[in-house]
């Protein structure tokens, strides 16, 4: 198998100098007719999923599969805000080991992912809110997790374009304070962990849709749904017989795992996202205020990305709404009075996979071979890594990891909910 | 702007509805299971395609259900109107 050519200063400067190109990040490939494991989407998590099958467990023989192109979904369209300050113990530790993969991940994968840790913080406006920092400051630091929460004061030091005053609609009470939060180049970990994983021979399958699941033995029509077991996926370019399928296709979800006959505890909602021209650097953390609905970082390109809240419709469609901008600028500007005469440049949706309580769905399924990676509603991105690890381990060793184990799909027929909203920054 | 059409007040703008989701029917809480009750409060048919749906019209203070494509947005008259158009 060819290795891809090395980053290193030392070869930029050589191949400056001999106007050399660039290999491909990854290439293109004929379908195989069988594979052992199909991984239906290829965004971060389906991405990371197939790496460390590859790297930890030696199963190479993988194909991810997307109906577009390589994270063109949740992976390219999130606001790339990295955090580990949640609320349940369950979450706190599941999203530290994502932050501690990311932390590494530029030097594992050889390409710059441009993670900036510069310090996250959740504004509170009410006594109530306070409550809840301070609650999720309790459990994160049992979790071995620096967070904290500071007063106005401390906020205005932090972040001095903030209006902190006590006159304000919405006064600044105080935050937390998460200092190994931030933002990263989300492309940038998508085509990392592509060329990293088809640099060990997985092969990426674009513009191939996933029409069917085979599956046989299940008790629901036409042999599907529970007690089946999975033969083989139908694409527009042909029939894969495959043993193992996993469902990494986001907003997507249920409609993929309805080709196996399973119907998810998932509903698909959009979430916008806006950008604006870029300015000098002024904005040094990541601010988020969950009662204004509304979230800022700067790049370092110096444009504001905003996020805010998810659509008070559920629906599959990426169209932005006047009403979002309108909503985002009055909120954001009670907040920053100064930046009123900033431009934005353009607005976007992504698709949300939202459950009941929050938390994601991971791990096997009634259907013998069918994974689902799914349930991800706005934490997807940030979780990218850690859940490519452990759906890997509960693929490669048939057992579901420690890690992952309160996130399976039976805690909605066992009453095993883990309750995530209070940690959302994203308003619902 | 996502346009709704009230059956009694006619087309408005969809801030000025409460969306209530896919209509969900209740199974009656005397007679049924706890696995028929745990589906009834979790899963969901997530359509990608038409479905079937409540919405509170704020303006005529009534629940409608209207036939909208998830994918698209549009509406379209639903064959039938199991609340018969009031609340």
């Amino acid at each position: 198998m060819r290795r891809p050519a090395r980053y290193s200063a030392l070869g930029l400067l050589t191949r400056g100098l001999t106007g050399r190109k660039w290999p491909r990040l990854w290439s293109q490939h004929d379908l195989r007719r069988s594979y052992d494991v199909v991984i239906v989407g290829a965004g971060v998590h389906g991405l990371a999923c197939a790496y460390y099958l590859a790297k930890v467990h030696g199963i190479t023989n993988v194909a991810v599969l997307d109906k577009g192109w390589l994270g063109g979904g949740g992976s390219g369209r999130n606001t790339a805000i990295l955090r580990s300050n949640y609320l349940t113990p369950e979450g706190i530790r599941f999203y530290d080991r994502s932050l501690h993969l990311y932390r590494r991940m530029s030097a594992e994968l050889n390409f710059n992912v441009m993670f900036s840790q510069r310090g996250h913080l959740t504004l509170a406006h009410s006594d109530a809110a306070l409550r809840t920092m301070r609650w999720r400051a309790e459990v994160n630091v049992l979790q071995g997790v620096d967070s904290r929460v500071v007063d106005a004061a401390e906020v205005k030091t932090l972040v001095p374009s903030l209006d902190v005053s006590p006159h304000s609609a919405h006064p600044i009470l105080g935050a937390l304070y998460h200092p190994p939060g931030g933002i990263i180049r989300h492309d940038a970990v998508v085509w990392g962990y592509a060329r990293a994983a088809a640099a060990l021979g997985v092969q990426l399958h674009q513009e191939t849709e996933v029409s069917d699941i085979l599956v046989e033995g299940g008790d629901g029509p036409s042999g599907k749904g529970p007690g089946g077991r999975v033969t083989g996926v139908r694409t527009s370019r042909g029939d894969i017989s495959a043993r193992v399928v996993v469902n990494c296709a986001a907003g997507w979800a249920s409609t993929v795992a309805q080709l196996a006959g399973l119907t998810l505890p998932i509903t698909t909602i959009p979430l916008q996202a806006a950008v604006t021209e870029p300015v000098k650097v002024f904005l040094p953390a990541v601010v988020v205020s969950g009662s204004l609905h509304v979230y800022v970082s700067q790049t370092d390109r110096g444009e504001l990305v905003f996020g805010a809240a998810v659509d008070p419709v559920a629906a599959y469609s990426t169209r932005g709404s006047l009403e979002f901008v309108e909503g985002l600028a009055s909120n954001i500007l009670q907040l920053m009075p100064g930046i009123a005469r900033m431009r934005l440049l353009r607005q976007w949706a992504g698709l949300c996979d939202m459950t009941p309580d929050y938390s994601p769905i991971m791990g096997g399924t009634p259907v013998d071979g069918f994974f689902v990676d799914v349930g991800w509603g706005t934490y997807g991105f940030k979780a990218g890594p850690v859940s490519g690890e452990q759906m890997a381990a509960c693929i490669a060793t048939g057992r579901t990891p420690e890690l992952i184990r309160a996130f399976d799909l039976a805690r909605f027929t066992e009453d095993r909910l883990v309750g995530e909203k209070g940690a959302a920054a994203v308003g619902h | 702007m996502l346009l709704v059409a009230c059956p009694h007040c006619g087309p408005r703008d969809a801030a000025d509805f409460h969306y209530l989701g896919a209509t969900n029917p209740r199974p009656d809480p005397t007679d049924t299971t706890a696995p028929a009750w745990r589906t009834y409060l979790h899963l969901r048919a997530n359509v990608a395609g038409w479905q079937q749906e409540t919405w509170y019209c704020r303006a005529c203070r009534r629940h409608v259900v209207l036939e909208r494509n998830t994918v698209t947005n549009e509406f379209r008259d639903p064959p039938v109107d199991p609340l018969g158009g009031a609340s």
